[in-house]
């Protein structure tokens, strides 16, 4: 029942961002191509952190606030186990580097699982049957609670591991170039989405993700034990934000409140891909870190960084009042 | 008849004595501060207006999640509007022109448009509100923690909006990352000064800080005054027959559109009032003061006095209005003084204030004075499935879970 001329709207907005976009590509081919593997690579980060939403939603309709600030922990966690813990420099052999990155990745990942599932042990469950607001409040607590952690721990200052992989390009045409440091990220972001992927159709574990997200009640029912399946949802929540830490941390600088804007953006992505829907919500962080880089990479009618916040709403705002099942919403919300 | 009502109610009573002693706080705050140990606990009278400005916010606010049950985490949006309405229509910022009116004790040759503050006041709330019912018109169909997000969404567009627009297309409209600043005070003019000698005007006067206070108190007071009032009228309990049940109030006959968008509306009203009186204390409108946290710290009085209480908005108000004015550093520098480590206690505020969430929700999450309908809610549960949903589709809320 979706009157024709609200339909008309949106697409008449779709119509003039690609528009922007052709006339963009022509006037500065060069510019638009590295701009294009920027936001390839913030996309692949945002998909990470967004998996962590649109799974705690599609299996407690729950809107995990402090995701977005376990990932900004993670990733200075990560950061402090890479220079302390393992202990590589730019200096090391690229062997050392690389293998400190994997290390690290897997202890950062181990612990923010299981933080993340603590964090739904302590706070989130005894509310499980309370009103869903009540639930959510407690997330936006949570939610300073770990920003606090994380500057308890880490002050204010910025944290980077960015010189650490190089940046010589995996191939170059002409101007455009598209170095190893941002490949990384693909790299990695990949196998952990096959990963992801395989776990949630393949597994035992992830039937029963599926079937508690479908009806908890029945799926109680049939033997599943829902506590630990949701559990196991934190704490994949949690490793994926920990890979997204990480990746976040080889690239830019971080530090404890770098998770409220980006936690922000990727809820934004899980909505914009129909939140609940895994697919979704690469497809809608791929499409976010497209539109920002855009935003602040391209010159023509362009409207910069000073606006990208607005932007990004913009499209949350716009998505959930046009389309609010998202890109791919009409599937099933649990069907990876 | 109605007034009747109110002296049955003996919470009347001690909100007259409060009004009382809070009134003639001036004139024993230097006592009190000159105390041994409650002294240094004892706000100045500068932080209790910052104090019960923002109480004023949080009962706004409370309206809004309180009564009607829709969670808004942009309630900073309503508090900039406010603040940059005071900011356009008292003060220099507009120079391309010189108009006056009512404006108190200043020189009329002042460029820029300086109206009456206290018309200001009612520009600011009317403003903040229609801002409201903008923002409440297309969002409030949606679900209660897609609302939730949306809101959150308008509280961050609006103040980068203000920060960006110093340029917008050629026009200075907010001046940018500077703000607005001097913005006039209230006053009541010479005419009435040499009558009855009111002051001219606050910013002016020996007494400035006491004169600001004292309003602050009657905005507050009235505020608290027509909440109270809007609780028990048609409207109130349409709000709070849709918290509890939007699907039976729909049916009983409540517009829900209407009814939400009201309370949106009434809680911005507030808002705005208080943004452009703060504005106004401040003399001064400046982006850095409108961000996320704000809206939070709003949220975290309204959760720890009471979801739906009025006095319970006030007393959560005034405890963590105080932590955020002078509680937290005196605490801070009594730690660090007694047991020698310096905790920097007011740099966690925001985790302080998070923990109180969490803990509230956890253990106490119908607040300090618990409001007595909305506790039973919490105890026996809602059916918090709205009948508007996002989802015609129905791909997310097929699973219908009734939590019963």
């Amino acid at each position: 029942m979706r009157p024709g001329v609200v339909s008309i709207i949106g697409l008449a907005l779709v119509a003039v961002v690609i528009v922007w976009l052709v006339v963009n590509a022509f006037k500065t081919p060069e510019l638009f191509f590295n701009v294009f593997f920027i936001g390839l690579t913030n996309g692949a980060v945002y998909a990470l952190v967004a998996l962590g939403y649109t799974l705690v939603y599609g299996i407690l309709q729950l809107i995990n606030f402090a995701h977005g600030d376990m990932f900004a922990l993670s990733g200075l966690v990560a950061s402090t186990v890479l220079f302390s813990v393992i202990g590589v420099g730019a200096d090391s052999s690229m062997l050392a580097i690389v293998g400190g990155i994997l290390l690290g990745l897997l202890i950062t990942m181990v612990a923010f699982a299981t933080f993340n599932a603590g964090i739904e042990f302590v706070a989130y469950r005894r509310l499980r049957n309370a009103p869903r607001l009540a639930a959510l409040i407690t997330a936006v607590g949570m939610s300073f609670i770990v920003q606090n952690v994380g500057l308890a721990i880490y002050d204010v200052d910025f944290r980077s591991a960015s010189g650490l992989l190089p940046r010589t390009p995996v191939f170059e045409i002409g101007d455009v170039a598209y170095p190893w440091n941002k490949f990384v990220v693909v790299l990695i972001t990949v196998p952990t989405l096959i990963a992801l992927t395989w776990f949630v159709r393949a597994t035992r574990q992830g039937k029963a993700m599926r079937a508690v997200a479908q009806d908890r009640e029945a799926s109680s029912m049939m033997g599943i034990n829902v506590n630990r399946t949701i559990s196991v949802t934190f704490a994949l929540a949690g490793s994926l934000a920990a890979v997204g830490g990480m990746l976040f941390l080889l690239q830019f600088n971080m530090r404890y409140d770098t998770g409220f804007e980006l936690g922000l953006i990727a809820f934004t992505s899980a909505v914009l891909g129909g939140i609940g829907n895994l697919t979704g919500a690469v497809l809608g962080a791929l499409l976010i870190g497209f539109i920002q880089a855009f935003n602040e990479g391209l010159t023509w009618y362009t409207p910069g960084s000073d606006w990208t916040r607005s932007i990004v709403f913009g499209i949350l705002i716009g998505v959930l009042v046009f389309r609010p099942e998202g890109l791919l919403g009409e599937r099933t919300p649990e069907g990876a | 008849m109605a007034l009747g009502r109110f002296r049955l109610n003996p919470s009347w009573g001690l909100a007259a004595g409060l009004t009382l002693a809070a009134v003639l706080y001036p004139q024993y705050v230097g006592t009190l501060r000159s105390l041994p140990v409650v002294g240094e606990f004892t706000p100045s009278v500068a932080g209790l207006v910052v104090m019960i400005v923002f109480t004023m916010m949080a009962v706004g606010l409370n309206v809004v999640v309180g009564y009607a049950g829709l969670l808004d985490l942009g309630y900073v949006a309503f508090y900039a509007a406010g603040a940059y309405t005071a900011a356009w229509f008292a003060s220099q910022h507009f120079s391309q022109t010189s108009w006056h009116f009512g404006s108190a004790g200043l020189n009329p040759d002042m460029l820029g448009i300086h109206m009456s503050l206290w018309l200001v006041l009612i520009i600011a709330g009317v403003f903040t509100a229609v801002t409201g019912i903008l923002i409440g018109l297309p969002t409030l169909r949606l679900r209660g923690d897609y609302l939730a997000i949306v809101t959150l969404g308008f509280g961050e567009i609006i103040p980068q909006f203000v920060r960006n627009g110093d340029s917008l297309f050629g026009f200075n409209l907010t001046n940018g990352t500077f703000g607005i600043s001097p913005i006039d005070a209230p006053g009541f003019g010479q005419t009435l000064n040499t009558a009855i000698g009111l002051p001219v005007n606050y910013q002016q006067s020996f007494q400035r800080e006491n004169l600001f206070f004292w309003t602050a108190l009657a905005l507050l007071l009235f505020t608290v005054f027509c909440c109270v009032r809007l609780r028990d009228s048609r409207l109130g309990r349409a709000w709070i027959a849709i918290r509890e049940d939007e699907t039976a109030a729909a049916a009983m006959g409540v517009p829900l559109m209407r009814t939400k968008t009201w309370s949106y509306a009434i809680g911005a009203f507030f808002g705005g009032i208080a943004g452009a009186y703060y504005a106004s204390f401040k003399s001064g409108a400046f982006p850095a003061d409108f961000y996320f946290n704000i809206s939070i710290f709003l949220l975290c009085m309204v959760i720890l006095g009471g979801m739906g209480s009025v006095w319970g908005a006030v007393v959560g108000g005034m405890i963590l209005g105080w932590l955020n004015v002078e509680g937290l550093a005196t605490i801070g520098t009594k730690i660090a003084q007694t047991t020698g480590v310096n905790l920097e206690v007011p740099k966690y505020q925001y985790g302080i204030y998070g923990l109180i969430i969490v803990a509230m929700m956890l253990f106490r999450p119908s607040g300090l004075i618990a409001e007595r309908r909305h506790k039973r809610e919490l105890e026996e549960g809602v059916h918090d499935t709205p009948m508007y949903d996002v989802t015609h589709e129905g791909t997310l809320t097929d699973r219908n879970e009734t939590n019963d």
